[in-house]
């Protein structure tokens, strides 16, 4: 079973990316669980959400604490929160921004959904670049899919074009 | 059968539905709210039949859901937490008016503080309203539990109200993989009454005023009749299991695993238990029917036991217990003791509940720990 955690801030989507990439798992025939951790629902305020993939039914009820990957959605919440707070040795750290940190994955989603999508809207980007950096744990033909079916549309198919793009931009900076 | 993945809510607004009530009347409260959401959105893809009410206030749609049913209409609301507090003067009208209404309530906390998050207390505090209570594990199950329900509250055995618990945001707010049934009209067929509704051609009069001897009798026979509901609710479940291939333990309550220690619980924390259990070797009683309480049920479970623990999310204030230790505690003379967890929303997680097992041993009868 994989466990993923993102981190984002109220407003960013980071509930809806971890439920459009259980719903791109499902597709790609594995079983997958996702929720938030809900909060006062504050805008800009530090939240989280998780997503369970499994080959197996998922028989689990809590938070994600020992991720096997941890998705930041946006750059200044690592001077707030531990993102890598539970990261298993040798787990997945994938961030956005422009620069390069050591022994994490790095993209510039906020620069390509600009380009894309013409909104810094992040999520979908970050989802992309999750397909990369996990070596396709989900596909992108599925998260494409999910995304044109949580947001039909102009919508869903600027989304897709930025998850494509972002699993291309997406590099690893070794420590 | 179709397997997909939803978020707990919108799989309980599918299958409610596809049960076809003919009168919703809703009062979006969190965390239940996703669930009108869907509705209104089937309502305007004309995929409702349905009559859809937008009431100011839960006292209201509990209130409209008496009247509609009443007339012998199947009906259906959804709610949480002060809502359902809200509801109470009239639960007990449902129920003594011996009203066939089914409601999702989505467990949360009760105010003060104000909290939006999951425990039971909610419904554990209407346990004494007259009405069916039954607690799903997961999504899947409180999904089953709504087609269940409809079948319960209008058997001419039973005719009483039945709220379907799930736990908010767990369960209502996560997104997991369900079968979802494409048809229920063979399982639960049109509601047809036959016992008193309202009707211009056939004026009648149903919950008024009664003297003391009347009052008491009935009184005495709503008792009965939730006590009776019980072989009907296992009959429901065991005829469910045959047409859909799921089976929920006997109907009354789910036992998992072996072991001279018992662990007794309800909703979607058992899923974490039944994890541990695996791995310690604890048997666990789930208890899916709350009330009626099926008390020979667990009384033959606990039968030889070394110990029985009660993990709950509520407290019976003034007892020093919660409500489900107090149920379970007359259904045994051995060691028994409880544990309160999870109040407003804490996670709990499998770790917290194996460090809460080892202390059993050493916890001596009647002992309640709060465990953070």
């Amino acid at each position: 079973m994989m466990e993923i955690r993102f981190h984002g801030r109220g407003g960013q989507g980071a509930v809806t990316a971890a439920e459009v990439l259980a719903v791109a798992a499902f597709k790609d025939g594995k079983y997958a669980q996702a929720f938030g951790k809900f909060g006062p629902e504050r805008r800009g305020a530090p939240v989280q959400s998780f997503t369970r993939i499994s080959d197996e039914p998922i028989r689990i009820r809590q938070e994600v604490y020992e991720p096997d990957c941890v998705v930041v959605l946006d750059a200044s919440l690592m001077k707030v929160v531990d993102v890598r707070e539970g990261l298993k040795e040798g787990g997945i750290l994938i961030i956005n921004t422009g620069e390069e940190v050591a022994g994490a994955w790095a993209v510039d989603a906020t620069q390509i959904a600009m380009d894309v999508i013409g909104k810094p809207i992040v999520n979908t980007a970050m989802l992309g670049a999750f397909n990369k950096a996990s070596e396709c744990a989900v596909t992108l033909d599925s998260l494409t899919e999910a995304i044109k079916e949580r947001f039909p549309g102009k919508i869903g198919e600027l989304n897709s074009k930025a998850i494509v793009k972002a699993s291309e931009g997406c590099a690893c900076c070794e420590v | 059968m179709v397997k997909k993945i939803a978020e707990g809510s919108h799989a309980v607004a599918e299958v409610v539905r596809l049960l076809n009530p003919d009168v919703l009347a809703m009062y979006p409260i969190t965390p239940s709210t996703h669930i009108p959401e869907r509705l209104s959105d089937f309502e305007s893809d004309g995929e409702l039949d349905g009559t859809i009410i937008r009431v100011d206030s839960e006292f209201s749609a509990m209130s409209a859901l008496v009247g509609a049913s009443a007339t012998g209409v199947r009906t259906y609301t959804a709610t949480s937490s002060q809502g359902l507090a809200l509801m109470h003067e009239v639960l007990f009208v449902a129920s003594a008016m011996r009203l066939p209404i089914v409601i999702t309530v989505v467990n949360r906390a009760l105010s003060a503080p104000l909290n939006i998050f999951n425990d039971w207390q909610d419904s554990i505090s209407e346990r004494d309203s007259g009405w069916i209570q039954m607690y799903g594990e997961d999504s899947q199950e409180v999904a089953d539990l709504m087609v269940q329900a409809y079948r319960i509250a209008e058997d001419k055995r039973v005719l009483l109200p039945v709220m379907v618990c799930m736990d908010g945001f767990f369960l209502s707010h996560t997104y997991d993989v369900i079968d979802v049934p494409e048809d229920l009209k063979g399982f639960v067929p049109p509601y047809k009454p036959e016992h008193a509704y309202l009707d211009p051609k056939r004026p009648q009069t149903q919950g008024a005023w009664a003297m003391q001897e009347p009052y008491f009798e009935l009184r005495k026979e709503l008792e009965e009749a939730v006590g009776a509901a019980l072989p009907v609710i296992k009959e429901v479940h065991d005829e469910f299991a045959k047409v859909f291939g799921r089976s929920y333990g006997g109907g009354a309550i789910d036992v998992y695993g072996e072991g001279d220690t018992v662990v007794v619980s309800m909703g979607s924390v058992c899923t974490n238990l039944k994890v541990l259990a695996d791995r310690l070797g604890f048997q666990v009683v789930r208890v899916r029917c709350y009330r009626p309480f099926p008390a020979e049920d667990v009384k033959k479970a606990l039968e030889g036991k070394k110990a029985v623990a009660v993990f709950e999310k509520d407290v019976a204030y003034g007892t020093g217990h919660g409500a489900l230790y107090n149920d379970v505690r007359a259904c045994t003379t051995g060691k028994a003791v409880n544990f309160i967890v999870g109040l407003g929303g804490l996670d709990v997680p499998i770790n917290a509940l194996e460090k809460m097992c080892g202390e059993i041993d050493a916890m001596n009868d009647g002992e309640t720990r709060w465990q953070r």
